[in-house]
């Protein structure tokens, strides 16, 4: 078990060692002026990147020797379902500002239940309606937050 | 008595029609989540926050309060009836919850968990009406360099003490003070970590990292694991009522739950987890039946969903009278008071009386309704439990896109919100806590604060935290946090080889 390096954990450590390298490279970036020097505002973001930059490479090097303690091996995805739902997703993104919150809401909607196992598309995208209608109500008159207007939305 | 006539006069505001309504949403809505497996008050919480914008604060707030107990509720139902616990809180009930729910007794599980959740929740509300105020007095005469140090410890018990691994935990503390620095400077006005995009000036919202991080990983990191089956939702049996066996076996655990889960919340090292399991463990050994635990023994429910109720009336104390949070809910919450332009913390119980005293009497309003809802109405749950998983998780992503979306009709802030999820579905893979990076993220900047405040009046020495005896006290608190554990394992193991 030992010294066997995880490769899926060694990618995870190594792309919060980039978010670490990125925060450092920002936090340089940060000018300071003279009167600030002391405890100015780059002071915190050191802190920060310097824990979170020594604290990613204790799990890389935890990683590298055999994984993370306490996390076993995991099964593989189940990657047809996270393809519809990632599809729905990007669905959605795609749909909000051009045809209205409603349409998108149908697609992420029946995309998702997709994923879940439902072999009831145009069910599930009635369903979708419903609550995108439901929902549009509840948030955009009620509760004021303006979610755009689009094709269906005027209508309400 | 002054708190006696404070607290009336925040019944008088709490009772009005239009707050009472706003309780019950919010109770009707926090059992819902609290039931439904995947989401839960931190998400609700989140999703509500444009309420801010138009209700007056103390209906607001009375709202999250309803959702903030009734989540605590409506966990219990879902360990007892579907061992998939709904709160991280609720682990505990599910161990003999639901092995009572097997043998046919789920109805007495369910009521020992609803009462016994009543009486603590009630008894908690009660030390919070009465300790707060002490609790204030103290918090006025503490400077800058204490409240950092005080912030530090939450960091350390959020992170470190809670959950698997103390090096995850604490990474994803790091990392949520990062994202909380994210935007302009409010003291030099200077954009920092913005990545020069105009985007990021008014920082990175904390909704759309809560929805993201909640609803959008919680779904990727189920839909990864469809394959794997589903859980079996046991049906509702036995009687609702508690039998004069059972409620002899239930009082004296509901009153054990309350004592261990009150101070356990109130102390900056928060968290529910950490008092069920002490509850469940004591009461298995002051058991009179212990052959009975892990076969469904009612005090192995009764002690442990007192005990998370109690803690969540305890989790209230710092955060009203320190502006401390310690659980996600409570840093939402906070979140919430900014955007009322409010800062909790002692000044609060002067400045915004009337609202915090209505948000305590709802408290005790909320309790009272939740037992309601949750007693003769548990086949309402029950159905809610029913709902099919595909299009659950479908309604769970379109509520997440309006809570992106809303913010400024943004694709890029969906396109953030989906990279956040993304990244905590690999989070949920690898075992690291979510909990730590809300919190960094909503408590980093106010820690900040207290740091340049507390350097600033010594003059930039950084040797005033440990120079001040209170701040030397807390941070050897916090260092103790870190290093006790890992070294009393290591004396444990070391004398068992000898």
């Amino acid at each position: 078990m030992r010294f066997r390096p995880r490769r899926d954990e060694v990618a995870f450590a190594l792309l919060l060692l980039a978010l670490a390298g990125l925060v450092v490279w920002q936090t340089v970036a940060i000018p300071v002026s003279p009167i600030y020097a002391r405890v100015g505002p780059t002071a915190f973001p050191w802190i920060a990147a310097t824990g979170l930059l020594l604290l990613s490479l204790v799990l890389l090097l935890q990683a590298l020797r055999g994984g993370l303690p306490g996390v076993g091996r995991r099964q593989a995805p189940d990657w047809r379902s996270l393809g519809w739902v990632g599809a729905g997703l990007a669905a959605n993104a795609a749909l909000i500002s051009t045809l209205g919150f409603v349409f998108a809401a149908v697609a992420l909607f029946a995309c998702t239940a997709r994923g879940f196992g439902s072999r009831r598309p145009i069910r599930d995208a009635l369903i979708g309606a419903v609550v995108g209608f439901a929902a549009f109500f509840g948030f955009a008159r009620l509760l004021g937050v303006n979610i755009g207007a689009g094709v269906l939305e005027g209508l309400l | 008595m002054e708190t006696v006539g404070l607290l009336l006069s925040g019944f008088a505001t709490a009772l009005t029609p239009q707050n009472l309504l706003f309780a019950f949403a919010g109770c009707f809505l926090g059992t819902a989540v609290g039931v439904l497996p995947g989401i839960g008050p931190a998400l609700t919480v989140a999703l509500l926050l444009p309420i801010t914008f138009k209700v007056p604060a103390a209906s607001a707030f009375i709202l999250f309060a309803g959702v903030y107990y009734g989540a605590m509720y409506g966990g219990a139902t879902t360990s007892i009836l579907l061992n998939t616990p709904g709160e991280s809180a609720t682990v505990i009930t599910a161990l003999e919850g639901f092995q009572m729910a097997k043998r046919g007794r789920a109805g007495p599980a369910l009521a020992t968990a609803a009462v016994g959740s009543f009486v603590a929740g009630t008894i908690g509300t009660a030390a919070l009406t009465f300790f707060a105020p002490v609790l204030v007095e103290l918090a006025l005469r503490l400077g800058p360099a204490e409240y950092f140090s005080l912030m530090v410890i939450a960091f350390v018990a959020v992170s470190a003490v809670l959950g698997s691994s103390p090096v995850r935990g604490l990474a994803m503390l790091f990392l949520g003070l990062v994202l909380g620095i994210v935007g302009v400077d409010l003291q030099t006005g200077q954009p920092r970590l913005t990545f020069g995009l105009i985007e990021l000036l008014d920082g990175i919202e904390v909704t759309i990292v809560a929805v993201g991080l909640f609803a959008v990983a919680e779904t990727l990191h189920l839909a990864s694991r469809h394959r794997y089956g589903e859980d079996e939702l046991l049906p509702l049996s036995g009687s609702l009522w508690l039998t004069r066996e059972d409620f002899a076996r239930s009082w004296k655990p509901w009153l054990r739950g309350t004592v261990i889960g009150f101070p356990l919340g109130a102390i900056p090292a928060g968290g529910a987890e950490l008092p069920t399991f002490l509850s469940y463990s004591l009461e298995r050994r002051l058991s009179r039946w212990p052959e009975e635990f892990g076969r469904g023994a009612i005090e192995g429910v009764a002690g442990p969903e007192a005990a998370n109720n109690a803690s969540a009336a305890g989790v209230l104390m710092p955060m009203l009278t320190l502006g401390l949070p310690t659980s996600v809910t409570a840093a939402i919450m906070l979140s919430a008071f900014q955007s009322y332009g409010i800062q909790p913390g002692p000044m609060l119980f002067q400045n915004q009386s009337e609202l915090v005293w209505s948000m305590i009497a709802s408290l005790y309003i909320g309790n009272a309704m939740l037992l309601v809802l949750n007693l003769p109405l548990i086949g309402l749950w029950v159905r809610v439990l029913r709902i099919p998983r595909p299009q659950f998780y479908g309604g769970i992503l379109v509520f997440a896109t309006i809570g992106a979306y809303g913010v400024a009709n943004s694709v890029v802030d969906l396109a953030v919100m989906y990279a956040v999820g993304v990244f905590g579905m690999l989070m949920k893979r690898y075992d690291f806590p979510v909990a730590p990076v809300v919190i960094g993220m909503i408590l980093g900047p106010l820690a900040e604060q207290s740091f340049r405040q507390a350097m600033t009046i010594s003059q930039g020495d950084p040797t005033a935290f440990i120079t001040r005896p209170v701040s030397a006290t807390l941070l050897a608190l916090a260092l103790a946090l870190v290093v006790a554990p890992p070294v009393l394992r290591a004396l444990a193991a070391s004398r068992r080889r000898a």
